[in-house]
């Protein structure tokens, strides 16, 4: 081999980065649920409700909570009329927990409203520290995606870093296991402040699958309330990555 | 099929006295029969139930014995090594006494806080010139959590103690609170990087509990492609890490590249990079329209011509061989005593693979080539993932022209069979994931034992790392790339 070789590779990788993040779609992702205006079946006797492994749907009027979801798409399958669709759509990060909340009739999300506070703190710097309490390997391989050659959200000045000591916001992935309890606390109670919380995947919104299982603990989050939420089991990267730049109000 | 599944009636299980069930499993060790797992369930206060499969010449065959708690049985695991994390295991979920068994370990702490955790006496070592290094449970990276003790002089390590159970869930118990049919999406996030070897092990053995007729091979090659798919993600996304960690950037970053390409290959055949929703009970969840099949032959072409320029560079380049060759070596016999499987078990000399030896099903209708490599150490296990990497693309080449036509409907799950116990053997990249669903006279779901072959693999690396600098920690680590969560359930 050569530095031929070398180069020939590289050629062939080009330019990997996508070049604007926020209106990138991925292609055949099941992302975004849309829900139909039209009337539900007469007789489908609750058939998405009954369906969903995480209890995410409410009826009457017919709503998703995003933050229960897991996009395994049992709802539309079960659906006789298909009233709710997967859309590739990857943008439904939210700051607020009910702005998850998907109901009939709706035609946009709430948007993530920028805090012009932190804005100003972190627009142009924002390190994060991930941690990891029960989380499968899903959320936390979309996590470091986030930084890869495709997503590349160090342009934004958006990174990860080692230790609590150097991050302003704490990624917290899973549903929060018992045995992580007082580890998860003692990272937070390492982070300097001004600091935040961002709640990634269902597992660690709502508990999602893992909701009052028998290893789960999910204390911290009644005293520590996360600043934003980004859906997804797990959430694509570029779920994540515009969560962030709206909340921060870059671009 | 083409994993390797297994039913018996309950009544029908060989079933022993403690004693000569004992003597049974050692004869049948002995005489050349592989554990594939060993699990108890509480039948009352008093009662556990034993189950012990084996698999010898392609085939599982399954032996049972009833202890009490009290009285349990002698240890089986200082002649059987491998044993020792199936007797931990027993112990802790069911308080069965095993008699002089060297290290009743807990393997995750089920229903413990981290506080009794911290004060579990891990073993130490003494003398002036030794000191103990302690990570974990949260580590550098953005990685699952689990905690590491080395006990080194100087740089070399003499031991590491391997402390798991940050991210127990309650897996298995939760499996049993819901309707068995619907357990797939929970099933893919036992171990999330592994959601398709977990899923198809899941439907294949919940499959195999209804009188259903076998899966067309169409189906069965559907299921292999996804399997496939995630098979060389995850070698791609480890050789990248190892890359990343001997700092060969280029590697590094290709791998890391490519690997984008194989996950986005499979959220075109199912919407979730993950392969989660490709396996069904009863089917799949994927779609194979001849303009995707285009675009998936292109996304295989570009990984064939890419991979063929990086591997060398990789395999070539000093920096790697430096840091691989001879770090983190494991014998065939240490490999086979401990009971290592998949991955792991192929870089050193130990030809496991479910895949290999099936008469029907997707191996049967498009073989794979098989690899091992007998040095076991960083180096065999970078090698290993190359070579399969370059099998699963050929498998995946043939498979998709010959058997591309995925449209069949899925056939519901009806009634499970009553009385029933069903083993389901799929070959993660990891090696061997198991899932054994048992029935009671109602065709009710009464037990669920998971198996994740980290389980077996993370004494591998404890073994492996010693006599090695602690530096060489984060390669062996990569090397064996084992999942927390699986471990911990």
């Amino acid at each position: 081999m050569s530095a031929f070789d070398s180069l020939r590779v590289r050629f062939s990788q080009g330019t990997q980065f996508i070049r604007d993040l926020r209106t990138a779609v991925p292609k055949g992702f099941r992302g975004l649920p849309v829900i139909d205006a039209k009337p539900c079946a007469a007789d489908c006797a609750a058939a998405c409700r009954d369906a969903c492994p995480t209890g995410a749907i409410a009826l009457e009027p017919l709503a998703l909570d995003l933050g229960r979801c897991v996009f395994c798409a049992a709802c539309a399958e079960a659906c006789p009329t298909g009233k709710i669709q997967f859309a590739p759509e990857p943008k439904m990060g939210a700051a607020a927990r009910e702005d998850l909340v998907l109901r009939e009739g709706m035609t946009e999300m709430t948007r993530i409203k920028a805090s012009r506070e932190f804005a100003r703190l972190f627009g142009r710097s924002l390190k994060m520290r991930q941690v990891s309490a029960g989380g499968c390997n899903g959320c936390e391989l979309e996590l470091n995606a986030a930084a890869n050659v495709n997503f590349d959200a160090q342009r934004f000045g958006i990174e990860w870093v080692a230790s609590p000591r150097h991050a302003d916001a704490l990624v917290l992935s899973g549903p929060l296991t018992r045995t992580m309890k007082d580890a998860v606390r003692l990272a937070w109670e390492a982070m300097p402040e001004p600091r935040f919380l961002v709640a990634v995947g269902a597992c660690a919104i709502s508990g999602g699958l893992y909701e009052g299982a028998s290893g789960v603990d999910r204390s911290f989050l009644e005293s520590v309330g996360p600043s934003l939420f980004v859906p997804g089991c797990p959430p694509h990267p570029l779920t994540f990555v515009n969560a962030i730049l709206e909340f921060l109000g870059v671009g | 099929m083409s994993a390797l599944v297994h039913r018996v009636a309950a009544a029908d299980v060989a079933t022993f006295e403690v004693k000569a069930w004992r003597d049974d499993l050692l004869r049948r060790a002995r005489g050349g029969a592989r554990v594939v797992t060993l699990f108890g369930r509480r039948l009352d206060e008093e009662r556990v139930s034993i189950t012990s499969v084996f698999e010898e010449a392609g085939r599982l065959e399954v032996t049972r014995t009833n202890a009490t708690r009290a009285h349990g049985y002698h240890e089986l695991t200082s002649e059987l090594p491998a044993l020792h994390c199936f007797e931990r295991e027993l112990h802790e979920q069911t308080g069965l006494r095993i008699a002089a068994h060297p290290w009743l370990k807990p393997i995750r702490y089920e229903g413990q806080e981290q506080s009794a955790m911290n004060q579990f006496p891990f073993y130490t070592i003494e003398g002036k010139e030794v000191h103990e290094v302690a990570v974990g449970p949260i580590h550098a990276g953005v990685i699952e959590p689990g905690s590491f003790r080395f006990m080194c002089l100087g740089e070399r390590v003499h031991h590491l103690e391997i402390h798991l159970g940050y991210q127990h869930r309650g897996v298995e118990r939760r499996l049993l609170e819901r309707d068995p049919r619907r357990l797939a999406p929970l099933v893919e996030t036992i171990a999330g990087d592994t959601s398709v070897a977990h899923a198809w092990a899941y439907a294949a053995a919940l499959e195999r509990l209804t009188d259903a007729p076998p899966l067309a091979v169409e189906i069965e090659v559907a299921r292999a492609v996804a399997l496939e798919l995630e098979r060389i993600a995850m070698h791609l996304a480890g050789l990248s890490g190892l890359a990343a960690d001997v700092g060969f950037l280029q590697g590094a970053t290709t791998y890391g590249r490519l690997r984008t390409t194989a996950i986005n290959t499979s959220m075109r055949l199912c919407g979730s990079r993950f392969g989660r929703g490709a396996v069904r009970p009863g089917g799949v969840g994927m779609q194979l329209p001849p303009d995707l099949a285009r675009d998936v032959e292109a996304n295989l072409a570009l990984l064939r011509k890419d991979l063929a320029i990086i591997n060398p560079l990789f395999l070539e380049a000093r920096t790697v061989q430096h840091r691989l060759v001879g770090v983190g070596a494991l014998g065939v016999e240490r490999a086979r005593a401990l009971g290592l499987v998949g991955m792991a078990a192929r870089s050193a000399g130990v030809a496991i693979d479910a895949r290999q030896g099936r008469t029907s099903g997707a191996y049967a209708a498009v073989p794979i080539a098989a690899h091992t490599f007998d040095e076991g150490d960083c180096w065999a296990r970078a090698r290993i993932r190359i070579a399969e990497m370059e099998a699963s693309l050929g498998w995946l080449e043939s498979a998709l022209r010959q058997h591309g036509r995925w449209d069949q409907a899925r056939a519901p799950i009806e009634r499970l069979a009553p009385g029933a116990l069903a083993v389901a053997v799929v070959e993660g990249w990891r090696g061997e994931v198991v899932h054994a669903l048992e029935t009671d006279g109602e065709g009710r779901l009464v037990h669920y034992k998971v198996q994740d072959p980290s389980l077996r693999n993370w004494m591998g690396l404890a073994i492996a790392v010693r006599e090695n600098e602690i530096s060489d920690f984060p390669i062996c680590n990569k090397s064996f790339d084992l999942s927390y969560c699986g471990n911990d359930l």
